[in-house]
């Protein structure tokens, strides 16, 4: 006996293929002002010789957390140049950043205003268990139609992918807020604006970076797979590597991914170590 | 009640429920039923009932009850951090159960500084940014809140710590800081919510001594909840004593002491009411300065203003109690050129042997607060009772 089979994936197809049709403005829109500052921040990160961005690199680490991340960032980015991976890498450092600052932009409000309404609380945490559990592959799909072959597609996917974590964690770190000194806010008359940039805000900003910390992790990990659909940076370079079946390539172009990945982990939980 | 005192916040019905049909609780409560009934029959809290009583400008008033009794609750009903479920609190001819969301801020802001159990600091604030708080929310200028703060932290004697933050200090100077917010509002009545409970005994008896100093100097009308029989006879004017959500008894330390209310209060003080035993002697201090009979008004004048007391005792040969002569009396003896200050003296006060009973003092203190003297069988003077040592001792009898 034959079971009638639910005709989901022609249904979601079907929606996609609206969606590109009837907003390719905004579509194309969109894909018009990110390459912009794709191609904007690649190109002055490129434009500054190597050895400059490692200086800048490499201070900042000193300033914001210890000599021994100073000393291990200029090892590791000066390996990288080594390796002959430097523009790949800031290619890679390029959509990270980008796709970052979208998803924390998006994020923030969204999380906040999780934190105070109950029920976009219960509305959103199915859609955010979503996002993160679906195969970060499949994103890359709707991309496609959307915005093309390349970089615009990476970034559509990294801010998907990687948003969840920013907004669970604004939202935790609002809601921790002892409930005492909003009492207190409360009993001496702040109103709620007050109330949220006086106390909740100051107070959640640990949990905070800790949620843009884990968006910048996922980031990286997404925007190398993301090499699948033509996005530049390391990612490509494994890929090729895979494709030349090239193990010593594509070696170098993971650790690469590694050393950035510390980096960039590192940096930003001293930033929110050094906040509190 | 005092009519003749300016009535600060009067409460008049106040109830409160907690659940989400609060009508039917205050209808069975009006069948007559109480507490755990109501709560069997509709699954909600009747958390205050009924609660009458008036603040009068400049006093302090200490809710006093165990845990459960609803004072939390009430006092979070003044500046409706908890929104009532009837009645009326009317604070200068607002009843703030029936104000705006704006309105409350606005009263919250000119109304009521709050001091917290667990002090409710802002661990991201220096000590000052603390204190600014009040200030800040209301907008007031920069420079204007920092002046405000300052003043308010050296009142606390925090002079120096301003910019530490509140984790860097110990219990007893976080509450200092809670305390210092509150004055730097200056609103008009301070809530204080266990302020002192968290402390540690020693601590907690200095703090006791400072709000009581604070408000004598200030006059701010204070209401002080605590669940600490000694802490309310130490440092109220006036007790509300709250049992199950309704009061069972407001009055004076006196009053409750020498006249409880019912059982209720009665058990309540049994621990204090060590009165039969102690006597006169126990709560006696010694006599700082006096004056002899042959000394004239000028020196005796002098020996007042040297201890900056306002009258003192003169005594005859042997230590014998003449009688007590006033700081106004002293002076007259002097423009009248009078050399002696025998004929200015006053009888208007009490004495006692050092074995009467400490109950029976309460009722000595005449109009004019002049402490009671403590002779022996020679009519010497042994020493005196003032009344805040009457219910210090009471207290401390309590305590063992």
């Amino acid at each position: 006996m034959d079971i009638v089979r639910i005709p989901l994936g022609s249904w979601i197809e079907g929606g996609l293929n609206w969606l590109t049709s009837e907003y390719s403005i905004v579509t194309r829109g969109i894909s018009r002002v990110t390459q912009t500052g794709i191609d904007g921040l690649n190109n002055s990160l490129m434009w500054l010789p190597e050895w400059a961005l490692m200086a800048i690199i490499v201070a900042l680490c000193w300033k914001a957390s210890s000599t021994r991340l100073a000393i291990g960032a200029a090892a590791g980015l000066a390996l990288i140049w080594n390796m002959g991976l430097w523009d790949p890498m800031i290619e890679t450092l390029t959509l990270v950043v980008i796709a970052t600052l979208v998803a924390v932009v998006i994020a923030l409000p969204v999380g906040i205003a999780a934190a105070l309404s109950e029920r976009l609380y219960r509305g959103i945490m199915p859609v955010l268990d979503f996002m993160q559990t679906m195969p970060a592959f499949v994103y890359l799909i709707p991309a496609i139609p959307f915005f093309g072959i390349g970089s615009v597609s990476a970034i559509f996917a990294t801010v998907i992918f990687s948003m969840p974590p920013a907004i669970r964690f604004t939202t935790l770190g609002i809601r921790q807020v002892p409930s005492d000194l909003i009492e207190a806010a409360d009993a001496y008359g702040a109103t709620r604006s007050q109330k949220l940039f006086k106390v909740q805000l100051p107070l959640s900003l640990p949990t905070l970076m800790a949620g843009i910390n884990q968006t910048i992790m996922l980031a990286l990990s997404m925007v190398v797979i993301a090499a699948m659909i033509g996005a530049d940076g390391l990612g490509s370079e494994v890929w090729r590597a895979i494709q030349r079946l090239r193990p010593g390539d594509g070696f170098e172009a993971g650790i690469a991914v590694v050393i950035l990945a510390m980096l960039l982990d590192r940096l930003t939980q001293s930033l929110r170590g050094s906040r509190s | 009640m005092d009519d003749n005192q300016n009535v600060k916040i009067k409460v008049r019905g106040l109830s409160k429920v907690f659940g989400k049909h609060p009508e039917k609780a205050l209808e069975l409560r009006n069948q007559g039923m109480k507490r755990p009934e109501i709560l069997e029959q509709t699954g909600q809290t009747l958390g205050l009932s009924n609660i009458d009583f008036d603040v009068h400008e400049g006093e302090l008033l200490v809710v006093m009850g165990l845990s459960g009794s609803g004072k939390s609750t009430l006092i979070r009903c003044l500046n409706r951090l908890i929104d009532t479920s009837e009645g009326e609190i009317v604070i200068d001819d607002e009843n703030i159960p029936d104000l705006s969301e704006k309105a409350l801020l606005e009263c919250r802001r000119r109304h009521f500084s709050m001091v917290f159990q667990n002090f409710a600091l802002f661990p991201h604030r220096t000590v000052q940014k603390n204190a600014e708080f009040g200030l800040e929310v209301r907008n007031i200028s920069k420079s204007e809140r920092f002046k405000l703060a300052r003043n308010s932290l050296a009142q606390v004697g925090l002079d120096g710590w301003e910019d530490a933050y509140p984790s860097q200090l110990s219990g007893g100077m976080q509450q200092r800081v809670g305390l210092a917010r509150a004055l730097a509002n200056d609103a008009s009545v301070l809530l204080m919510d266990e302020a002192f409970s968290a402390l540690d005994p020693l601590i907690r008896k200095d703090m006791q001594q400072e709000l009581m100093q604070l408000q004598a100097e200030t006059q701010k009308t204070t209401v002080f909840i605590t669940h600490d029989l000694d802490e309310a006879l130490n440092i109220g004017d006036r007790i509300v004593l709250l049992k199950d959500g309704e009061i069972v008894q407001n009055g004076t330390p006196e009053e409750i002491l020498t006249n409880p209310a019912d059982d209720y209060v009665r058990r309540f003080i049994e621990g204090v009411d060590m009165s039969r035993i102690l006597t006169a002697e126990n709560a006696m201090r010694r006599v700082r300065e006096t004056a002899r009979e042959t000394d004239g008004p000028r020196t005796v004048l002098h020996k007042m203003r040297e201890n900056s007391i306002d009258s003192i005792y003169v005594m005859g040969r042997n230590r014998k109690l003449l009688g007590l002569l006033e700081v106004d009396a002293a002076s007259q003896a002097i423009d009248q050129g009078a050399d002696t200050v025998l004929d200015y003296m006053t009888q208007d006060f009490r004495r006692v042997k050092p074995d009467e009973p400490m109950q029976n003092l309460f009722a000595m203190f005449s109009e004019k607060g002049f402490p009671i003297a403590v002779e022996d069988d020679e009519e010497r003077l042994l020493g005196v009772v003032v009344k805040g040592a009457v219910l210090d001792e009471l207290a401390r009898a309590g305590d063992q």
